[in-house]
């Protein structure tokens, strides 16, 4: 992103969406970008609040207005669930907010959360030709921006539109997690009018939402007031129950479920395997980040569970859990925080806007460095982490330049804390206490693009435990193709079910 | 929301709780646990099941109050009240057989239960006896008033044997020395133990797993570490077992005693011990003032 970020003047906005039907593509493509307002990186460290403030609505219409709404609409192609990104934009710069917000929500059913958490500048903000005509990324039309502010302008209004729910099929369909995929797939299944219990191992609804991503980058008012959107559609939610102990898939099928959807999400945290992981003071990600976010970490000890908080801490990885748990490190009183990484920048996965605003915080960026070894005292807690400098070498199958370590060079990175982030796997169980479900090598689950369907007949998956770790988006977007497949699945159902036993 | 349809005293410190959670109870088997949170300010803590009613849909939770969750929990739940959160059951049940011995060996298997390590033993004891085992229990505790359980474990075994370590009931010593002593009668009576579970403090785990060692006998103690979620997410449960890193909540909680590596696991229990000691430091300042203010002080408990 490329700074300094002077916006134009409130004036200058105005006449720019007054005038916003008379601008040629070139002159439209030159608009100064509209710049939203952030807590300053000194004040924010020092709370858990937002980062970014809302777009006030005459900046999101004059940044609406600078999309050139491309014929061949390279933006809605870099959607996994193909928002018509155009269309929306064009509402805004009208000022027709509520039309906006359904039109995102004809495919989109959770626009303040994928505002927010989605990888806009590897997605929509790619291929903005604006952005292209600059050759730079950073003056993309600010589409995820624009799409948290019509979602939070909408929820402000206290009139969030509920989709309508179809006429009571009388199938009851079983959805397992309550994370993005599980709540997508549950809304879509309630529109279509069959009914929707959501079981969820946590006391909360949210998965990932309310355990991992924390709440200065999406506040957990916003995930819960989804999640109530969602009762009011009629959608039910059991806590408490982990499918594969509390029972398995057979007994939802016995306890006559019609149909069930497998989105338990990439739950296993992996380690990097070096010498001195069980000292005291070493967290995964997930550990650390459900203490901290769904345990209320932050307000210990007016919440009771509590996690470590020391000054010196080394997060491990470069992609979004990394920089989470890097700027929560520093919200819990850390003075450095050292982010290490094998590869460079270039190969980070994390989105810009995290990697963009970890640095703004002072997080202390070491690339190229391969964790080796966790060095402990004698009393078996972390005192140092031991990395090994790299160089990059030969492209990877990925196409990731690989690091190579230099012989020799090592350095030792004084902390008391090590969070490792380097990836999660897919939980288990399911697989585990379920028969017929074939897995991949991954431990994910396989199954039929098209359908979404598993290799068992009528038990469908999604999310993370088919994609392994991947987004938000993409696992809302397998909720409501699996949905949409389910659907289908039922009809045809109870049509054999009518041939098979005529009047 | 699961409610509390029995609360009993114990002894000193050690309530018995039967809760209404259907759905626990009908899949419960011995060895698995529930991940409780009393109230929604409260930690998640991993509780084994010492008991089901299948009928009607209860388990029952043995309680020590050592920490501000548990010393909570005694003290402010009362039969009607309701916790939070009851999820399981967690953990893989217990393999109801002698290790290395073909599944229809019947054998003799001592169940070594220190403290309200009795509770979660029970189901275990039960399954052994009622699969055909021969069950021995050795039951020990500090002093009298900390052995829980003696009734119900004695009902499903072939031999009780219990001790104090300050002679107050039972025999005089630790239940290593009783373990031991059973073990060389046997032998020496033409027979052996098979197998031996213990279930305890760390400490007194370890050191029955010690005392087997030498005498080549299968021994499984059941681990109960740190947890936030119990379903394998969080990583904060890893103990190292035969050198490698194994997750209590779903590769246990039992697992062989004389691959664990109990100094580290313990070490790893008092991570968090200066936190959990300012928690209750201030718990306790807070309950003491409330008192002085509202008597009916239970009240600021969400639900």
């Amino acid at each position: 992103m490329s700074d300094p970020r002077v916006n134009p003047s409130a004036e200058e906005l105005a006449a720019r969406v007054e005038r916003r039907a008379e601008f040629k593509n070139k002159e439209r493509g030159q608009l100064p970008r509209v710049f939203w307002a952030e807590q300053s990186p000194g004040e924010r460290v020092g709370n858990i609040r937002e980062v970014p403030f809302a777009y006030t609505p005459m900046q999101a219409r004059a940044e609406a207005v600078r999309c050139l709404s491309c014929k061949n609409e390279p933006c809605v192609t870099g959607c996994p669930v193909g928002v018509d990104v155009p269309a929306f934009l064009k509402l805004v710069a009208d000022g027709d907010f509520r039309g906006a917000i359904r039109r995102i929500k004809e495919t989109n059913l959770l626009p303040a959360i994928c505002g927010r958490v989605c990888p806009q500048e590897s997605q929509c903000q790619e291929n903005c030709m604006v952005a292209k005509v600059h050759k730079d990324l950073g003056f993309a039309v600010s589409v995820g921006k624009i799409e948290a502010f019509l979602a939070d302008w909408e929820r402000e209004q206290g009139g969030v539109e509920l989709p309508p729910v179809g006429a009571e099929t009388g199938r009851r369909v079983a959805v397992i997690g309550a994370g993005p995929s599980g709540l997508a797939c549950a809304g879509d299944l309630r529109r279509f009018g069959h009914e929707a219990v959501v079981f969820e191992a946590f006391h909360k609804a949210g998965g990932v939402l309310v355990y991992g991503i924390p709440e200065f980058r999406l506040p957990k008012a916003i995930v819960q007031a989804e999640v109530d959107n969602l009762e009011k559609m009629g959608v039910r939610f059991e806590f408490d129950t982990i499918v594969g102990q509390t029972f398995t898939l057979d007994e939802l099928f016995e306890e006559g479920f019609d149909a069930v959807y497998v989105a338990t999400g990439a739950g296993l945290p992996y380690f990097v395997n070096i010498p001195g992981e069980d000292a005291n003071g070493v967290y995964s990600a997930n550990e650390y980040l459900t203490r901290a976010n769904l345990m209320g970490a932050y307000r210990f000890p007016e919440e009771d569970t509590p996690v470590l908080r020391r000054d010196d801490v080394a997060v491990l990885g470069g992609g979004n859990v990394a920089m989470d748990a890097a700027r929560t490190a520093l919200r819990l009183g850390a003075k450095h925080v050292y982010l290490v990484y094998r590869r460079s920048r270039e190969e980070m996965p994390a989105r810009l806007e995290e990697v963009h605003h970890a640095e703004e915080e002072g997080v202390d960026f070491r690339m190229l460095s391969a964790p080796v070894e966790i060095l402990t005292g004698s009393d078996g807690w972390v005192r140092a982490l031991k990395v090994q400098r790299c160089e990059l070498g030969e492209p990877d199958e990925k196409g990731r330049r690989r690091p190579m370590p230099i012989e020799g060079a090592y350095e030792e990175l004084p902390v008391q804390i090590v969070i490792e982030a380097i990836g999660n796997g897919p939980n288990p169980l399911i697989p585990k206490t379920t028969p017929g479900l074939t897995t991949t090598r991954h431990g994910t689950l396989v199954v039929d693009e098209a359908t979404m369907m598993t290799t068992r007949k009528g038990v469908f998956a999604g999310g993370d435990i088919v994609a392994g770790a991947s987004t938000v988006i993409l696992a809302m977007g397998h909720g409501r193709k699996a949905a949409a497949a389910i659907d289908a699945y039922l009809r045809r159902e109870a049509e054999a079910e009518v041939l098979a036993n005529p009047v | 929301m699961f409610p509390i349809v029995l609360k009993k005293s114990l002894g000193e410190n050690v309530h018995l709780f039967e809760v209404e959670a259907p759905r626990v109870a009908r899949r419960h088997r011995a060895g698995q646990f529930v991940m409780v949170r009393p109230h929604a300010a409260s930690e998640r803590i991993p509780l084994t099941i010492a008991d089901v009613d299948k009928e009607r849909g209860t388990i029952t939770l043995v309680v020590q109050a050592v920490g501000k969750t548990t010393i909570e929990m005694t003290a402010e739940f009362e039969e009607g009240d309701e916790f939070a959160n009851v999820a399981g059951p967690l953990g893989n049940p217990t393999h109801i057989g002698v290790p290395g011995k073909p599944d229809d060996f019947r054998g003799v298997v001592a169940c070594v239960a220190g403290g309200i390590g009795a509770a979660p033993m029970l189901p275990i004891a039960r399954a052994f006896h009622d699969a055909g085992h021969e069950v021995v229990t050795i039951l020990g505790a500090r002093r009298k008033d900390l052995i829980v359980f003696e009734d119900r474990l004695g009902s499903v075994s072939s031999e009780l044997l219990v001790c104090t370590d300050d002679g107050s009931y039972g025999q005089k010593g630790f239940v290593t020395d009783v373990l031991r002593g059973l073990i060389e009668r046997r032998r020496a009576a033409g027979g052996d133990v098979d197998v031996a579970i213990a279930i305890g403090p760390p400490l007194m785990m370890k050191f029955c797993s010690k005392t087997t060692e030498p005498y080549r006998v299968a021994t499984l103690v059941s681990l109960n570490t740190i947890m936030v979620d119990g379903t394998g997410m969080c990583g904060g449960c890893r103990v190292m077992v035969g050198g490698a890193a194994r997750y209590v909540c779903v590769d246990g909680p039992e697992f062989d005693g004389h691959q664990v590596d109990f100094d580290g696991m313990m070490r790893r229990q008092a991570m968090y011990k200066p936190e959990e000691a300012a928690s209750l430091a201030r718990y306790r300042e807070k309950n003491h003032s409330c008192r002085l203010e509202v008597p009916a002080a239970a009240s600021e408990r969400t639900p």
